[in-house]
């Protein structure tokens, strides 16, 4: 692209290659975080950089968001990145960290899901920003993830606060044209012992009060002049207050000659800067996605516009849902005789996880707690093997509740609890202790693949390797739950089909604690080599029972009332022959 | 100038490299372009569109109901699925291809008859064999690029060299594949 007389190259990046990019041009030295779509890609982008800065995968938010802050306390700069869920867990060091504030900058990046593509639920984290009283800094486009880095860190440090840099899905999973620049070096600044800094305990928390305070009306007033914040002027009839994605749909659906005053930087906002942009147009628009965050404060602060009475505080915006909320145009859409069926997400051909959840789902007096991952899907029919699903953890400790509810009811019944390895290290290891302390009747099921696989394959404290690549200590989760006190560990292969009905009956007829652990590696780790065949149906032989269809592998179907299984899709797995009654399924090498 | 092109599938057809191919063919020309793609959960065999919007300037990376100017469909029923993302003239490339998905491969319901003739009956539409076109390249995998070349005809932009975009987008070892895959695609529909 040319660029005046010079040629810039620019880039086609995701939001979160450039968050990435932009927090190495930054100076920035540690980073830690858990994956979480969609804020995955931030860190699977910064090993690229590793020569100039130390990165990796923490067993979850919290610890990462400790671990990074604790860089920043050392003076140099640092890093966390997670889902919009994530920082419910991480909520706690944020909050102090806000007392205490930075050494070097600290910058927490949160990715909001709104429409819930990946998330069991759309909370709008920049409310998190305003609760924790720190800086919230928000990117409309992958060259603003990259700029705003930079800017974030100078405001973390200049304002003593960590800054929270919020993206959302279509923010971080975008790709638009970027300019890089260089990366500045930044020293890391000298640590000294300063109890009354670093430490937060009752009466100097009650001292750092005042400052909290102070640094915020001092950010309000640098957001009035921020380079974060601009004014686009117009012809003073329409203007439009925005901020993140909702600027861009804004712009694509007001017209012409409409003013913008489009914020980057969103906690504390530049109220008297708005009071200014408000009081040269006619019409005040507030545009923002979810809750009316900006909205509720610029009219508790007595300015008159329109907002959330029009646009939706659910589910993402786009041009043509914005353009219909504000001017009521319907969509020139054409209607099909023809609608399509739903096809929600499966658990692939192979996967380790089909085996146990088939067999569970027999125990029909069983009740299965599952939890977050690829193994969310085992609630889906035909499997329908698990019952809840509420955040990481709770398929163990939520687990633990219900034995005791039914318990205390008089009506006990035996519970499953279902968390995958990476889970297990995140948030399911003290459901496990919770579980043997109180003697709950659950029995953990750890669904080992050995990699956090819905976030598309990251290595945990269990799989042996780091983000930077590294080799590492692998965890063994059967120690871990031997030294809580799980007298009868049992790990078997979810492949096969006997065994695992064999350690869910052990599990069930235990008189000491039993735990299971099911141990297969995903299909798609790319550095294991996998036993691969094809299964194959003999037609002769296949009576069209659909008892194969039962175990919701995608390469399985009927076709003119016999079982026929997809070439393509079909790795050989043979969870559908062993449970053909018939035998009319056999496996072949390839 | 603003257009956009909607590329729907099922999680793992590869849409994403086809849309990466024509964005960088795009770019090349000097065109502002956004693209949004889906990851995660939906990515495991559920229904997937990946979205390219470009022009001079252009500012959301989505589009919404009524707005694509070209839909490429990797499978018939997505086609159908998302056929309220055209604009009434918007031309579909459609793969006349059947994937089950999870609920009709359990019996749950059935797949929809007719998914082509509906979109023939409200669209302009180009449809074709592309996955019997890449079995015959020798690698069912390139019939995103076979569906990519037919969009290609049908987008009209013949200033842009397609084949060395494909070049620089693709590995190295793959590029004569997905090169014959392109110009099967293409001669497959200006037939």
């Amino acid at each position: 692209m040319v660029k005046g007389s010079v040629f810039v190259l620019r880039y086609l990046l995701s939001g979160n290659e450039a968050i990435a990019r932009g927090a190495y041009e930054a100076g920035v030295k540690v980073c830690s975080a858990y994956p979480g779509t969609p804020s995955t890609e931030i860190f699977e982008n910064l090993p690229q950089y590793k020569d100039a800065l130390y990165c990796e995968w923490a067993p979850n938010e919290k610890v990462a968001t400790e671990m990074a802050y604790g860089a920043a306390v050392a003076g140099v700069r640092s890093l966390t990145a997670m889902k919009h869920v994530g920082l419910n867990v991480a909520a706690d060091p944020m909050f102090t960290a806000s007392y205490n504030g930075v050494l070097g900058g600290f910058v927490i990046v949160t990715s909001d899901d709104p429409s819930m593509h990946s998330s069991q639920n759309e909370q709008d984290n920049r409310q998190y920003a305003k609760f924790a009283k720190i800086a919230l800094v928000e990117p409309s486009d992958s060259q603003e993830c990259k700029d705003f880095m930079r800017e974030a860190f100078e405001i973390s440090e200049r304002f003593d606060m960590p800054v929270l840099f919020r993206s959302t899905t279509r923010i971080s999973h975008s790709k638009s044209l970027v300019e890089f620049g260089d990366r500045t070096e930044v020293p890391a600044k000298e640590y000294v012992k300063d109890v009354f800094k670093n430490d937060c305990s009752p009466g100097r928390a009650y001292k750092k009060r005042v400052k909290v305070e102070q640094m915020l009306a001092e950010l309000e007033e640098y957001g009035c002049t921020s380079p974060l914040n601009k004014v686009e002027y117009g012809d003073g009839e329409i203007g439009v207050i925005t901020a993140s994605i909702a600027y861009q749909y804004a712009k694509e659906v007001f017209p012409e000659g409409t003013s913008f005053l489009k914020l980057g930087l969103t906690n504390p906002l530049p109220m008297k800067l708005i009071r200014e942009f408000a009081s040269k147009v006619k019409k005040l628009y507030v545009i923002e996605e979810l809750e009316g965050f900006m909205e509720q404060q610029i009219k508790a602060a007595g300015i008159d516009c329109t907002g959330k009475e029009l646009v939706s505080n659910m589910y993402e915006l786009n041009p043509q849902r914005l353009r219909q909320m504000i001017y009521g145009t319907e969509p020139e859409v054409k209607e099909l005789p023809v609608k399509a069926v739903s096809r929600p997400p499966t658990l692939c051909p192979g996967c380790p996880h089909r085996g146990f959840f088939y067999t569970i789902a027999k125990h029909k007096d069983v009740i299965v707690t599952g939890d977050i991952g690829c193994y969310t899907l085992g609630g889906n029919a035909p499997l329908s093997a698990t019952h809840t699903c509420i955040c990481m953890g709770a398929g163990l400790s939520a687990g633990a509740g219900m034995s005791k509810a039914f318990e205390v009811s008089g009506h006990p019944k035996k519970i499953f609890g279902v968390v995958g390895d990476s889970t297990f290290f995140h948030s399911g290891m003290t459901g496990a202790v919770e579980i043997i302390y109180n003697r709950a009747d659950v029995v953990p099921v750890i669904m080992d693949n050995h990699i956090t696989g819905m976030t598309g394959h990251q290595d945990n404290p269990g799989t042996g390797f780091t983000l930077q690549g590294e080799v590492a200590e692998a965890v063994r989760i059967e120690d871990v739950l031997r030294a809580f006190g799980y007298k009868k560990v049992l790990i078997v292969d979810p492949q096969d089909l006997a065994a695992t009905e064999k350690a869910v009956e052990d599990a069930i007829a235990s008189e000491v604690p039993a735990a299971i652990i099911t141990r297969r590696p995903c299909l798609m780790i790319k550095r294991i080599k996998h036993d691969k065949g094809l299964c194959r149906v003999d037609p002769e032989k296949c009576i069209g029972c659909r008892m194969c269809l039962r175990v919701g592998c995608p390469a399985v179907s009927i076709v003119n009332g016999k079982s026929v299984i997809d070439p393509t899709q079909c790795v050989g797995c043979t969870v559908c022959a062993q449970v053909c009654p018939k035998g009319a399924i056999s496996r072949e090498e390839v | 100038m603003k257009k956009s092109v909607i590329l729907v599938g099922v999680g793992g057809q590869g849409a994403i490299l086809t849309a990466k191919i024509l964005v960088n063919g795009l770019i090349s020309k000097g065109y502002d372009v956004k693209m949004s793609e889906v990851h995660g959960m939906s990515q495991r065999g559920g229904s997937v569109s990946t979205q390219v919007h470009f022009g001079d300037k252009v500012y959301s990376p989505v589009i919404g109901k009524g707005a694509a100017d070209i839909m490429v469909a990797f499978e018939k029923m997505e086609a159908v699925r998302y056929a309220d993302f055209l604009k009434p003239d918007g031309i579909a490339v459609i793969n006349d291809y059947a994937l089950q998905s999870a609920t009709t491969s359990a019996g749950l319901a059935e797949y929809p008859e007719g998914c082509v003739e509906a979109m023939q009956s409200a669209f302009k539409c180009h449809v074709f064999d592309a996955a019997g076109i890449a079995a015959s390249l020798g690698n069912p995998k390139c019939m995103n690029v076979v569906l990519f070349g037919a969009m290609t005809a049908v987008l009209g932009m013949d200033d842009i060299d397609w084949e060395k975009i494909i070049r620089e987008t693709v590995p190295e070892k793959f590029v004569d594949l997905n090169q014959r895959a392109y110009w099967a695609g293409r001669n497959a529909i200006s037939e």
